[in-house]
C-alpha cells in the first residue's frame, strides 16, 4: 500500500516534471509571439499619430507669428490676421467649463465609490453616467442650446461652458471612482482606528493617495472637451471679436479651424493648420503643467496591494 | 487552581500602593474582580461579556467572555480561522463596518460599554488603539506626518504640541533613533519592520489605553519580530495589550495572560504559563504541545 502510493508519487513527480519542461518551452515562444505583437501594434498606433503631428507641423509652423497668436481673424479672403479670440475663448470657455465640471465629477466619483453602495439610486447614477460618456457630443450642445441659449436669449460663454462641462463630469466621476476604488482598503481602516471621521478620512486620505489618477482622468478630460466642435456652434457660435462678456458669443480654436479650413484660400488653410499646432501645444502643455504639479506635491501613490 | 499562587506576573503596578485615591481605587476594584473571576489579580481594563459576532449568517464568535487586565499583554491563540481578529476587531467596534458583519453582547472599558447606544464608536477608537498584520502606513504621507495624521485630523492643531508627541510616539515605538534625520521621507520608504512600527508610533500618539495587535510580527523577518515584542514589554508597563499571534513562543515570550480559541469559541484563558504547562482542557492541550493548528 505504501510502496504503492510511494511509486505513485514518483510517478506523478515525473509527470509534473515532464510537463513543465514542455510547458516552458512553449511558454517561451508563446512569450516571444505576444511581445512581437505587442511592439507591432504599438507600432500601428503610433504610426498614425506621429505622421498626424508632422503632418500638423509641417502645414502649420508657417503660420506661426506674434500678430497670428495675438491678432483677430482678418476679413475673408485677405492674409494675415489671428487666431487671438480663439485661444482666448478655448482658454475661458474650457476652463470655466473644468471649474464647472472637475468638481461636480470628482464629488461624484467620491460618492459613488465611498458613500453610495451598491443602490438602486447610485446604480442608477452610473448608468446614466455610461450614457452620458456615450452620447454624440451634439447632444450636449443641443442641451445647452434649449436650457441655457434660448433662455438666456444669446449665445455666451455659459451655454459652452455647460455643454462642454456635461461632456467632462461622467468622464471625471468615472474616473474618480474607479481610482479611489484601487485605494486598499487597509488605508482606509487605518484611519478609521485612529478615531478620524469618515469625512476626512475620505478627503484627506483616500483621496489624496489616489488624487494622481484623478488628475490623470481631469486632463484627459479637459484634452478631450478643448477640440469639442459641434457643441460650440451650438452654443458659443463663433466670432471674430475677442471676449466680450459672459452672456455673449466667444471664439474658440475647434471653432475657428473649422471656419479656416472650410475657406478656399491657401492663407487660411495654412492659418487652419497653425491654430490646429496651437490647439495640440496647448493640450500638450497643459497634461504636463498638471503631472508636474503633482509630482511636485508629492502625490505619487505607491499604495502597496 | 495551584497554579495561581505560584505564577505571579512581573508586576511594577502592584508594588508601590501609595495612599492617593485612584490607588485606592484601584485595590478595591482588585478584590471585586477577584472575587468575580479567578484569573487576573489586578484591575481589569476591559471586560468582555457574551460577544457574539456574525458575518452575513455564519456566526464567527460564540459568547466569548474574557477579562482583560490591566497594564498588561494578553495574547489571543488558537489555529486560523478561529475568529482572533475579528475578537480583537470587536473590541474597538471595527468588526461592524465590514459590510454584513454585525455583534452584539458588552465590552466594558473602565466601566462604559462601549457598545452602549449611546456611544459613538469613533469616539471608542481614539482611545483603544490597532495595529494591523500588515504594515499600513499612509501611502502620500511623510514619517512625520503618518504619526502626526491622527492628531491632526482629530483636530489637534498645536504645532508645537504635535511635534512633541510625534517625536514621543516614534520613541515609544523604538523608531526615533532610526527615522529622526529624515522625519519628511515617505512612510513606504521604510522596511516592513521599520513601518510596522511606524503603524505602531502612529497609533501610540492617540495617547490609547489600550492597544490592539492583529499578528503584528507575521509579515516581518525574526529580528523586526524581536524588536516589536521588545516593545510590547516596554509598552505594557503604561498600556493594556492584546496581541493576536500565531507564533507559541511569541505569546510564551510577550503576554501575561493567554487565551486559547477554537471554531469562534474561548476554551480556555489563563496566565501564560498556565495555559502552557498546565492547560485546562485537552483541545488547549493538544494545541500548545504543537499537535493541530
Ligand atoms: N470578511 C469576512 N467575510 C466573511 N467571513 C469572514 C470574513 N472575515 C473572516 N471571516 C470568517 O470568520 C471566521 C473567523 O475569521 P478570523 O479572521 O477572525 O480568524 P483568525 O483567527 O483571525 O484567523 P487567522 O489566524 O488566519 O488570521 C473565519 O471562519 C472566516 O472565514
Ligand atoms: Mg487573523
Amino acid at each position: 500500500m505504501s510502496e504503492n502510493t510511494e511509486k505513485q508519487e514518483r510517478f506523478h513527480r515525473r509527470e509534473v516534471q515532464r510537463a513543465m519542461v514542455k510547458n516552458a518551452r512553449k511558454a517561451k515562444i508563446i512569450d516571444k509571439i505576444v511581445s512581437i505583437f505587442a511592439i507591432a501594434c504599438v507600432i500601428l498606433a503610433v504610426i498614425p499619430l506621429t505622421s498626424i503631428l508632422i503632418e500638423v507641423i509641417k502645414n502649420g509652423i508657417a503660420a506661426f507669428n506674434w500678430d497670428f497668436i495675438t491678432g483677430r481673424p482678418s476679413a475673408i479672403g485677405r492674409a494675415g490676421g489671428g487666431i487671438g479670440p480663439a485661444i482666448q475663448g478655448t482658454l475661458i470657455v474650457v476652463g470655466l467649463a473644468t471649474m464647472i465640471g472637475a468638481p461636480i465629477g470628482i464629488l461624484t466619483g467620491i460618492y459613488l465609490s465611498e458613500f453610495a453602495g451598491n443602490g438602486p439610486f447610485p446604480n442608477g447614477v452610473r448608468f446614466f453616467n455610461e450614457v452620458m460618456t456615450g452620447l454624440p457630443s451634439v447632444v450636449m450642445g443641443i442641451v445647452g442650446y434649449i436650457l441655457i441659449v434660448l433662455t438666456l436669449g444669446s449665445f455666451s460663454v455659459w451655454a459652452g461652458a455647460f455643454s462642454l462641462s456635461l461632456i467632462m463630469i461622467p468622464i471625471v466621476s468615472r474616473v474618480t471612482e474607479e481610482t479611489i476604488k484601487i485605494i486598499p482598503n487597509s488605508i482606509r481602516e487605518a484611519g478609521h482606528a485612529l478615531g478620524i471621521p469618515k469625512w476626512k478620512i475620505t478627503l484627506f486620505i483616500t483621496f489624496k493617495s489616489a488624487i494622481s489618477g484623478i488628475l490623470t482622468g481631469v486632463v484627459l478630460s479637459i484634452a478631450r472637451i478643448a477640440g469639442e466642435t459641434a457643441p460650440l456652434i451650438m452654443t458659443i457660435l463663433g466670432t471674430s471679436l475677442f471676449f466680450t462678456g459672459f452672456n455673449s458669443p466667444v471664439d474658440a480654436l475647434p471653432l475657428r479651424i473649422w471656419r479656416l479650413s472650410s475657406q478656399p484660400y491657401e492663407s487660411a488653410q495654412t492659418q487652419a493648420w497653425g491654430a490646429a499646432l496651437f490647439l495640440i501645444m496647448l493640450v500638450l502643455v497643459l497634461s504636463v503643467a498638471l503631472r508636474l504639479l503633482a509630482q511636485r506635491r508629492g502625490f505619487a501613490v505607491k499604495a502597496e496591494i | 487552581m495551584p497554579a495561581k499562587e505560584t505564577i505571579k506576573p512581573v508586576s511594577e503596578a502592584t508594588g508601590p500602593m501609595g495612599e492617593s485615591s485612584p490607588l485606592k481605587e484601584i485595590s478595591v476594584r482588585t478584590v471585586e474582580t477577584t472575587k468575580r473571576i479567578d484569573e487576573p489579580q489586578r484591575r481589569s481594563k476591559v471586560s468582555i461579556k457574551g460577544i457574539n459576532a456574525w458575518f452575513g449568517s455564519k456566526q464567527a464568535l460564540k459568547n466569548i467572555n474574557l477579562e482583560i487586565e490591566e497594564n498588561a499583554a494578553t495574547a489571543f491563540m488558537g489555529p486560523s480561522g478561529c475568529g482572533k481578529t475579528t475578537l480583537i476587531r470587536c473590541l474597538n467596534r471595527m468588526h461592524e463596518m465590514t459590510p454584513g458583519a454585525k455583534a452584539n453582547g458588552q465590552v466594558i472599558l473602565d466601566g462604559i460599554d462601549i457598545y452602549d447606544k449611546s456611544i459613538d464608536p469613533v469616539v471608542i477608537k481614539r482611545r483603544i488603539g490597532m495595529v494591523f498584520q500588515k504594515p499600513n502606513p499612509f501611502p502620500t504621507m511623510s514619517i512625520f506626518d503618518n504619526v502626526a495624521a491622527g492628531l491632526k485630523l482629530n483636530g489637534v492643531k498645536d504645532k508645537k504640541l504635535i511635534k512633541e508627541i510625534v517625536e514621543e510616539s516614534l520613541e515609544g515605538a523604538g523608531l526615533w533613533e532610526e527615522v529622526k534625520n529624515e522625519l519628511d521621507k515617505p512612510g513606504m520608504g521604510l522596511s516592513g519592520g521599520q513601518q510596522q512600527r511606524l503603524c505602531i508610533a502612529r497609533a501610540l500618539a492617540m495617547q490609547p489605553e489600550v492597544l490592539l495587535m492583529d499578528e503584528p510580527t507575521s509579515a516581518l523577518d525574526p529580528i523586526a519580530s524581536f524588536k516589536i515584542e521588545e516593545l510590547v514589554h516596554q509598552l505594557k508597563k503604561h498600556l493594556t495589550i492584546i496581541i493576536v499571534t500565531h507564533n507559541m513562543q511569541q505569546a510564551a515570550r510577550v503576554a501575561d495572560h493567554a487565551a486559547f480559541m477554537y471554531l469562534g469559541e474561548m476554551i480556555e484563558y489563563g496566565k501564560t504559563l498556565q495555559i502552557f504547562q498546565y492547560p485546562k482542557q485537552e483541545l488547549t492541550e493538544k494545541f500548545v504541545s504543537g499537535k493541530f493548528g
